[in-house]
């Protein structure tokens, strides 16, 4: 890391942080800790909070209650020396489309203090390293949606900085630029970068975050690696695909038997889809198939996907929900 | 992987620069700006219709529908309304700043720029330089057209540079009312309208096309308190020779007040901006 703080281990801490639009308490008391050089996920539906929240980690919003160290520095007391070391690419395009790419990135340059000569050398190892080069003295508003989003990115890295928000960076994107752009999180996080990104794609989540916050109403509602979360709503399973189905049925009962639990059965692709608590009861489940000569033609093991954590977390009752972001804010302060 | 190795190492040495250069100089982040907006221009010349079609069109339009009936000749009356035909130009076209800004808000730039450790009002100031280039070109405009319709100042080519100066000073001072109703106001549409409706009156009920000595008494209180006609009177005084120092110092005022007022309202807006 860049700087002497090693005593330092947080890029973020917030305590309790509200902001109110008009009577509505967009964000609700948020508390959170992200350790250096780490990637932290705000997963979360529209309209959870989550860019206010950035926002006001950014220095764009003023905080209405609790405070915030970012990058050990007071955002309301030091706010120039938190936004020497972060940077932000907010949801929308945060680049001028009216410029060209390479004149995007040495506006940005230039405004944070590089020579003329700096800002164009440094424009074009970006642009370079972003697979830009050809698009260079386009338009922005000409570029696809992948390329804007790296130009996005190109533009936030400028000077490297300590700490990169990323507002839903894969929103809209297609699945080969979304890889490209998980790629770019994860050199920058090789190299020091601790990164916050929102995001409404539970596998975006699950791909990259090392510590996930679940926001939903303003309020964390959960928070933990991406498998404690899948922890949460318990058991993973055993997914099994059938040849016949009469083995279906026959299989159906074996499973529900030694499981003791209800098995999903879909009759129309042979498939069964039985809870299970760990890989040595599916291994026994498995053999036991096998040894009544039923034919499988495929099967698998799963945890849960994020999408359910977030629909067990979510769907449940707003009193329930509330005291399990209390045990999450606890968790973090212990 | 899709970004195949060496792309990779390329980002890699990207990253790893350490630079972190100091904060730009107020002056160089402000010509910064300066270049952005001339690189627009660069992009959309259309842009420039406001200051080159627009001094023209009113030029001709007022010279030749209203010379005859005020001043008996077109001739005697091109030499009265030209100074305040320039005004109102200037004055008309900036509301675009407000409008720039506006656009800007609503999209991400705006929030990338707040993060960044600049000295703020350089945003603003460096368009605003530019703008003054635009002003100028359509003085310049308004002016040579006057000169081959017949334009004469009388206090030759010195009073015409102090008289485009006042008003370009005049005009920056007033873009800041645009640039805090830019921040304030939710679209550029609605932008747009209050502008109109400000700037309407303000340059209709004025010195600009008639003297002010025919008008009714109620009238005449509110219009020789109306900054345009002020500014009107100074620049008009500079051109023909007849200024005074009183009418300098009026608009000087009115300029200075105009600054003091309305950029720490956009400065503050533009920090707290939602």
């Amino acid at each position: 890391m860049s700087r002497p703080s090693s005593e330092q281990e947080y890029a973020i801490e917030a305590v309790n942080l509200v902001k109110k639009f008009g009577d509505q308490r967009v964000v609700d008391g948020i508390s959170l800790k992200v350790p250096r050089g780490t990637i932290y996920g705000f997963l979360g539906p529209n309209g959870a909070g989550k860019t206010t929240t950035i926002k006001m980690l950014a220095t764009l919003l003023r905080p209405d209650e609790g405070s915030a160290k970012v990058m050990g520095c007071d955002l309301e007391k030091e706010t120039n020396k938190v936004r020497q070391c972060i940077s932000l690419t907010g949801q929308f395009a945060s680049v001028d489309e009216e410029l060209s790419g390479r004149e995007n990135l040495i506006l940005i340059a230039r405004l944070v203090g590089f020579s003329r000569q700096g800002a164009k050398e440094r424009a074009i190892d970006l642009l370079k390293a972003f697979n830009l080069e050809d698009a260079a003295k386009r338009q922005v508003k000409k570029y696809s949606g992948g390329m804007r989003r790296r130009i996005d990115i190109a533009a936030s890295i400028v000077t490297s900085p300590d700490l990169l928000f990323l507002d839903e960076p894969t929103t809209g994107l297609d699945p080969r630029s979304r890889n490209q752009v998980w790629d770019i999180i994860r050199v920058l996080v090789r190299n020091g970068t601790t990164v916050f990104l929102t995001t409404q794609y539970l596998e975006e989540a699950d791909q990259l975050a090392d510590r996930i916050g679940v926001i939903d109403h303003g309020r964390l509602i959960a928070e933990g690696t991406s498998k404690e979360l899948k922890a949460l709503v318990g058991a993973g399973r055993l997914t099994v695909h059938l040849h016949t189905p009469d083995d279906l049925a026959k299989a159906k009962t074996i499973l529900e038997e030694l499981t003791g639990d209800a098995v999903e059965m879909d009759e129309r692709t042979l498939k069964l889809t039985a809870p299970i608590t760990d890989h040595g009861e599916a291994a026994s489940a498995l053999s036991r198939l096998v040894t009544e000569n039923l034919q499988i033609s495929d099967f698998s093991m799963g945890q849960p996907s994020l999408d359910e954590v977030f629909l067990t977390l979510t769907g449940k009752t707003t009193g329930q929900a509330e005291s399990e972001g209390e045990e999450a804010d606890d968790n973090q302060a212990g | 992987m899709i970004i195949k190795q060496d792309d990779n190492t390329d980002l890699q040495k990207a990253l790893t620069l350490s630079l972190r250069p100091s904060r730009p100089s107020a002056l160089s982040a402000s010509l910064t700006f300066g270049w952005r907006a001339l690189l627009k221009i660069k992009y959309v010349p259309e842009q420039l219709f406001d200051v080159t079609a627009f001094p023209v069109i009113f030029l001709l339009m007022f010279t030749y529908l209203f010379g005859g009936a005020i001043s008996g000749s077109t001739g005697e009356y091109l030499d009265f309304v030209l100074p305040g035909i320039l005004v109102m130009t200037v004055a008309m076209i900036t509301m675009y700043t407000g409008i720039d800004l506006n656009k800007d808000i609503q999209k991400g730039i705006f929030d990338r720029f707040r993060t960044l450790p600049f000295w703020r009002p350089a945003s603003l100031v460096g368009a605003l330089l530019v703008d003054a280039l635009r002003y100028l070109l359509a003085s310049t405009i308004m002016i040579g057209l006057g000169y081959l319709l017949g334009f004469r100042p009388e206090n030759g080519f010195g009073g015409l540079v102090f008289g485009v100066l006042l008003l370009l000073l005049f005009a920056f001072s007033l873009s800041w009312i645009w640039t805090f109703l830019g921040l304030i106001v939710r679209t550029e549409k609605a932008l747009m309208g209050i502008s109109m409706m400000v700037l309407f009156p303000l340059t209709f009920l004025s010195s600009v096309f008639v003297d002010t000595s025919t008008m009714p008494n109620w009238l005449q209180k509110f219009v020789d308190i109306n900054p345009i006609t002020l500014v009107v009177d100074a620049v008009r005084g500079f051109i023909h020779g007849t200024v005074t120092s009183g009418q300098l110092y009026t608009v000087l005022i009115v300029s200075a007040a105009l600054i003091i007022v309305f950029a720490p309202l956009t400065m503050y807006f533009y920090n707290n901006k939602k």
